[in-house]
């Protein structure tokens, strides 16, 4: 899908500073005669098997879909391994960075789901690990920060422009331009330069590889009519997409941060307001001024509050292959309780998003839905907390 | 020739470029900043587009950046202060931005502006050689304005063989692998490479800059070049200036290692 200049369509590309060159090319020239290799496979495989837990099960919802009418089947990445799919693309990258011979990790993190799954590779590897958070985000998603630490990272707050997932990863950028020589940056989603949003994109892709074959086994088909999966800037969309991309009859839902609501001037719902333009190394859509100045997003989930989309989904957007849906943290917050009460599963805020989408969503009753289930809500508890009082 | 060239072209040695953040300390001090900068014996000029997400500066430049974008800079506001300026002044200008600003502003709206109000060249660190290559050499071509493509000490050769081939003006040559404003001095190891990169006879001049604060780390980096650039340094005297046209006076006579005459009857330092 991506051409050898890190190309989807007119989105994606290499914009970076010259500092961080050699280790961006070192990267593309590398990732995909590597992580192909038989020797990073056997380790890949047998980490994400034995110490991940997969293949994450796919579960059908029974009184979610009595609820709409319809058949839903919940990915459960949340039962990964600390808890969310980010995992699968820290296990892979980890690996990547010791056969480049790195010493170092660093990573920026939103929800903080990110940064653990790197302190945690970083921890199984014995690799120093430094994590860059917003200050605002290290405030929202404490549990988070105490388990980094935990684990033996440091957590370095950003504390630039909004503090939060946009300047931790602006920080995490000039710390790899300060450190050429030994260090890897585990970049947590389909975002910055050419390779990142491919490789991030591949080593998620296990998400969807398993889909084909469990439903195949539980419906009698591997396709899905539909895939739901919450968008910041994209993995978990990008790994439940991947192996249905040239299924053209596989409806692709993406769906967005409205925060307030889309025009409240408090939001992330980057493919409706976002144009064309660089951020992160990436050409792609991003939410601007006029004068190129990025715009501080706002989400109530730190893992959406970001004001771009990776390039991949950029392009699908753009081109029509997926629909981009975007839901407030309202109505995100009592989707989180819906499904809690109705399945027993609470879901992380990102994800929550997704499943309030079902309430907008166009469908039939005889479809089959995944939703990517990309994350546990544990870390939102404090966040959840402040609306029990509207949901006894 | 645009003025850049014709400046390497009459000068060998001890080049001095300053850079500024557009619309820091305040947002009309383009003119007076610019002005004090010849006045004090400056080259050459780099007009710094403030950007909100700065990827390759340190502390001192975002912050000066966030504190122009507050005060209200815009490119449309810049590019008047600059062409107004530019009929009291012959000084070569340079405009330091990232890619993302042209990319909005419309490429070739931008060069058709800078052309008008009288900039020379540009330095876009995140524009990278490929992309100007198949994309915007013709179009920089067109109105004649020099570009200043980055090495530093990790470019392979012969990607420095293109981005000779590519810049016209000077190369910007980082002293060492950093954000802007973030390591102090010059270690032999930064010498090995500025004479590495000497005997490459590359066919532009070259200006060394990251690092570079005081006379000592001046004057070392123009015995390995034509001269040097010097950016957090001079932000950070502007951001407890009183008076612009002393401050910059007194910095660059710091830098160039003479007795500053004074503007005013006291001196800062």
């Amino acid at each position: 899908m991506v051409n050898d200049k890190g190309y989807y369509g007119e989105f994606g590309g290499a914009f970076i500073p010259e500092m961080l060159y050699p280790n961006v090319e070192e990267l593309r020239r590398c990732y995909v005669e590597v992580s192909e290799s038989d020797d990073f496979q056997k380790d890949f495989r047998r980490l994400l098997k034995d110490y991940v837990g997969r293949p994450s099960p796919l579960y059908l919802a029974e009184r979610l879909s009595e609820h709409y009418q319809t058949n839903i089947y919940l990915k459960r990445e949340d039962l990964n391994h600390t808890g969310a799919h980010k995992i699968n693309n820290t296990i892979g990258q980890i690996l990547m960075a010791q056969r480049l011979g790195k010493k170092r990790i660093i990573a920026e993190t939103g929800a903080g789901q990110h940064g653990v799954a790197t302190a945690t590779v970083c921890a199984l590897m014995g690799v120093e690990c430094i994590v860059y958070m917003g200050e605002v985000d290290i405030e929202r998603q404490a549990p988070n920060v105490g388990r980094m630490k935990m684990l033996g990272a440091e957590v370095r707050p950003a504390t630039s422009g909004s503090k939060t997932l946009k300047d931790a990863t602006n920080e995490a950028i000039r710390d790899w331009i300060n450190n050429p020589e030994d260090t890897h940056y585990i970049i947590g989603s389909v975002v910055g330069p050419h390779p990142y949003p491919d490789m991030v994109a591949r080593f998620q892709s296990v998400i969807s590889e398993e889909m084909l074959w469990q439903l195949e086994e539980q419906t009698g088909k591997e396709d899905p009519d539909i895939i739901v999966a919450c968008v910041g800037g994209g993995s978990n969309a990008a790994g439940s997409y991947y192996h249905y991309l040239n299924k053209e009859n596989v409806r692709l839902i993406a769906v967005e941060a409205a925060g307030m609501g889309i025009h409240s001037g408090e939001s992330a719902a980057t493919s409706v307001l976002g144009t064309k333009g660089v951020i992160h190394g990436s050409r792609t859509l991003l939410m601007q001024t006029e004068d190129g100045q990025i715009i501080e997003p706002y989400s109530i989930s730190a893992g959406l509050d970001y004001p771009g989309i990776g390039p991949m989904h950029a392009h699908l957007i753009d081109t029509g292959r997926a629909e981009a849906i975007s839901i407030t943290d309202e109505d995100a917050v009592k989707a989180a309780f819906f499904l809690a009460r109705t399945e027993g599963i609470i879901p992380a805020l990102e994800t929550a998003h997704a499943f309030a989408a079902l309430d907008v969503l166009e469908y039939r009753k005889d479809d089959i839905i995944v939703i990517n289930l990309s994350g546990r809500g544990d870390k939102d508890l404090a966040i959840f907390s402040k609306y029990f009082d509207q949901h006894e | 020739m645009n003025r850049i060239e014709k400046l390497f072209a009459e000068r060998q040695k001890d080049i001095l470029n300053i850079y500024f953040t557009a619309g820091y300390p305040g947002l009309n001090d383009t003119e007076t900043i610019i002005l004090s900068l010849e006045k004090a014996g400056v080259d050459l000029i780099e007009i710094g587009m403030p950007y909100s997400d700065p990827l390759a500066d340190g502390p001192t430049i975002q912050e000066s950046g966030q504190i122009a974008l507050q005060n209200g800079m815009t490119l449309d506001l810049l590019f008047q202060q600059i062409a107004s300026t530019r009929s009291k002044t012959e000084i070569p200008l340079v405009m330091m931005g990232y890619f993302n600003q042209v990319m909005q502003y419309g490429e070739e709206r931008f060069l058709k502006a800078c052309v008008n109000a009288g900039v020379d060249g540009l330095i876009l660190p995140d524009l990278p050689l490929y992309e100007y290559e198949h994309q915007f050499k013709d179009l920089f071509e067109k109105y004649g304005l020099c570009i200043s493509f980055l090495i530093t000490p990790q470019t392979p050769e012969e990607r420095i063989k293109k981005v000779d081939e590519l810049t016209r003006g000077f190369i910007y040559m980082v002293s060492n692998a950093s954000i802007t404003g973030a390591k102090k001095g010059i270690s032999e190891q930064q010498v090995d490479y500025f004479e590495r990169i000497g005997a490459m006879q590359l066919s532009h001049p070259r200006l060394i800059g990251f690092g570079i604060s005081d006379h000592e780390t001046f004057s070392t980096a123009c015995q390995y070049s034509k001269g040097a650039i010097i950016g957090s340094a001079y932000i950070k005297k502007m951001s407890k200036s009183e008076n612009i046209e002393q401050t910059t006076l007194d910095f660059v006579s710091m830098v160039r290692g003479r007795r500053s005459s004074a503007v005013s009857p006291q001196s800062s330092d």
